[in-house]
């Protein structure tokens, strides 16, 4: 009877104890984009399978990226999984501000991440930060356009090329402009575009002493044939224009091209929203025949804080979220078309996922990027369309101001860059470089 | 000759106003307007003003994509709460210095307003590690005290201002007749300047609603009001407008019903003493 007592005692402790761990409820930031809502339309899968209760806290970008710092620095233990990109990983993880991922069961199948993926997101071999879904930079040109002009777009184009398009495109009384791209100031926004441009026109963020390089030709190559194309081939006022602005454009059909995230492809195809959705072409990233193109790489990724109460529960919410069963889950719900691109090499292997029209373009822009050794000439940093240092948020912001004063015709790019490269030699030598 | 030019500075002075209190209304109206259209729609370019098909689809979108009612209740707490705290505060400090007056009043009156003019960032890391320490990050009550701490000094300055109006010799005859302090202050001064405490309060309950930096850094899944719901629309990558002036029309449409309502309470409480 004792014996049985006991037993029963045992089974009951078990029971709750293992109640209690299935009963955590994680919390969860991340932004506000398409991947990242269909995931929290999904929750329900993950609460099903797990137990665990999920609340998210959405955020816009920017405004999510000053407030898990903040959390994080400040140990404020707020979230138990934080959406972060490539840039915060490395820095975050030398901090020793995240949990190693590195103990994911074998059926999760870290080896399927793509190597570009892993590399970024990873610190000396150690992956922090699991991918949800990953993008490079990529041409999206309209064929009906490029037909009229005459021209032909190669699959990998040279700058050259992607110029003379242009302005053979460009019709000004019409309202269509050869070309748009980024010129809103700002580190994610007009410098991931010409950090990432400058890489193929050979020039460089720091040599490998950490000097800053804005003196060199290369930049100035880079800053003048920018500046000269967007003021033949541009819209008007292009130095206000990020991803929103010349999305909308192309959309209702004023631009010949875009260059800009691969994610992009998926709404200008979508003819609800898109007046050009059945006439848009993609190439890769121009190059200027130096051996690297200017497409950038990025990826949004789930990381667990160091500190967090609730470990288990947010590493199984990372397995569920970044595994493959999630893939064929969107899937089956939403379409091969709307699952997270990017991150898996199996996705891009599977027959289904092959006929949606941007895959291809999407995944070669993807693997021809190389965030460890981004540019022509050697660096000490990691990252293509940045330098995962601390400062270069900060640094690339103001040199962005002085970029987009130049393209906005407030100044020249020669004073812009003596300008970029003052402030940037200022602000590495304050911060001990 | 006088009348025709006081009817005709009158026409004029309407005309300015109303295009005045247009111009600034117009971005309201274009976002309520937004919100009713498909996103291809809101981008259109030109712009369509009222000849497109009205849909209500978008709020029903944001409905059952966010737990509005929640985000909602959060914010009547944290600005209601932030207000009745700071008018509690104020009313002794605002006495004081309006009919007990020192060398220093003045000087005292000048170094609160000063303290609107530290940007908010600068102190954001000490304030989080003291919201760390005594455990009220992401609670509704850490928010109603920094709100109340960061609109004290209007509260302040707006009653002292009222009071100043009010002739301390009532009160010295209250305290002649032998009330306390305690009963020349609530049964005497504040009814008398009600309206001046009603417009502090009104006003106050829109700052606190509005405010931004504090309510989005101090929050995560909790205590976040409707500020932290309009944020969880807005994204640098993708065209969601539509869906962002519906969440935006839904987290100002009470303080402007609100505002609506107290307009007469509000446009005397600010103008008072302004004329005399």
């Amino acid at each position: 009877m004792y014996l049985k007592n006991a037993f029963s005692a045992a089974v009951a402790v078990s029971a709750l104890a293992a109640s209690g761990a299935m009963a955590d409820t994680i919390t969860i930031a991340t932004v506000n984009n398409g991947d990242m809502i269909r995931m929290q339309g999904l929750t329900d899968d993950f609460t099903a399978q797990t137990g665990h209760e999920v609340e998210w806290v959405t955020l816009e970008e920017n405004v999510l990226r000053q407030r898990v710092t903040t959390d994080i620095s400040a140990k404020g233990g707020q979230f138990d999984i934080m959406t972060i990109g490539m840039y915060e990983t490395p820095i975050w993880a030398k901090n020793g501000w995240l949990v190693s991922l590195d103990d994911l069961p074998a059926e999760y199948d870290a080896d399927d991440i793509l190597p570009a993926m892993r590399g970024g997101l990873s610190l000396d071999g150690t992956l922090y930060a699991a991918p949800f879904y990953g993008e490079s930079s990529m041409i999206m040109y309209r064929t009906d356009l490029m037909e009229k002009a005459g021209i032909e777009m190669p699959d990998a184009p040279t700058w050259e090329v992607v110029a003379d398009a242009a302005r053979k495109m460009t019709d000004k009384e019409n309202e269509i402009y050869g070309i748009c791209l980024r010129g809103k100031a700002g580190w994610g926004e007009n410098m991931a575009f010409l950090t990432a441009t400058s890489n193929a026109f050979g020039a460089r963020w720091f040599d490998e002493n950490w000097k800053p390089q804005f003196d060199s030709e290369a930049w100035s190559n880079t800053l003048n044939f920018y500046i000269d194309l967007m003021n033949d081939a541009g819209p008007p006022g292009a130095s206000n224009n990020g991803f929103n602005e010349n999305l909308s454009l192309f959309q209702q059909g004023k631009c010949g091209m875009w260059i800009d995230a691969t994610v992009a492809a998926s709404f200008v195809t979508n003819p609800d929203d898109s007046t050009v959705a059945d006439k848009v072409g993609f190439a890769l990233a121009p190059d200027t025949g130096l051996g690297k193109r200017g497409n950038w790489l990025w990826a949004w990724a789930l990381a667990i804080p160091a500190g967090t109460q609730k470990e288990g529960a947010a590493k199984e919410f990372i397995q569920w979220a970044t595994s493959k069963a999630y893939i064929e889950l969107v899937a089956a719900k939403e379409g091969w078309a709307n699952v997270p691109p990017g991150a898996r090499t199996s996705l891009y292997e599977n027959p289904n996922y092959q006929a949606v029209p941007f895959a291809k373009m999407t995944l070669e822009s993807i693997l021809s990027a190389d965030p460890v050794n981004p540019t022509v000439d050697p660096v000490p940093y990691v990252g293509v369309q940045f330098a995962a240092i601390p400062e270069f948020a900060g640094i690339a912001t103001q040199v962005g101001q002085e970029f987009s004063a130049a393209l906005a015709g407030q100044q020249t790019p020669a004073e812009a860059l003596a300008k970029a490269q003052a402030l940037t030699v200022d602000e590495m030598e304050a911060a001990g470089y | 000759m006088a009348r025709a030019v006081t009817q005709k500075r009158k026409i004029i002075n309407t005309t300015a106003a109303w295009a005045v209190g247009l111009l600034i209304f117009f971005p309201i109206l274009w976002t309520i307007l937004t919100s009713f259209k498909t996103e291809a729609v809101a981008i259109a370019d030109p712009p369509v003003f009222l000849g497109f098909d009205w849909t209500l689809e978008n709020y029903a979108t944001v409905l059952e994509r966010s737990d509005y009612a929640r985000f909602l209740w959060n914010s009547i707490i944290i600005a209601g709460g932030s207000t009745v705290l700071g008018i509690i505060i104020a009313i002794p400090a605002a006495w004081s210095m309006a009919f007990v007056p020192s060398k220093r009043t003045k000087d005292i009156l000048l170094w609160m307003l000063s303290t609107k003019m530290l940007p908010a960032v600068g102190v954001l890391y000490p304030i989080y590690l003291i919201f760390i320490r005594m455990g009220l990050l992401d609670t509704k009550i850490g928010l109603m005290i920094v709100l109340m701490l960061i609109n004290l000094p209007i509260i302040v300055w707006m009653l002292y201002t009222y009071f100043k109006e009010i002739p301390g010799e009532i009160l010295e005859a209250a305290r002649m007749d032998g009330a306390s302090l305690k009963e020349e202050v609530i049964h005497i001064l504040t009814p008398m300047a009600i309206p001046g405490i009603a417009s502090t309060l009104l006003l106050n309950v829109i700052l606190a609603w509005n405010e931004a930096f504090w309510t989005l850094n101090l929050t995560a899944a909790k205590a976040a009001p409707l500020t932290a719901f309009i944020a969880s629309y807005s994204s640098p990558e993708g065209l969601f407008y539509a869906k962002l002036s519906a969440a935006s029309t839904m987290a100002i449409a009470p303080i402007l019903i609100l505002g609506w309502f107290s307009q007469k309470q509000l446009v005397s409480g600010l103008t008072f003493g302004a004329v005399k």
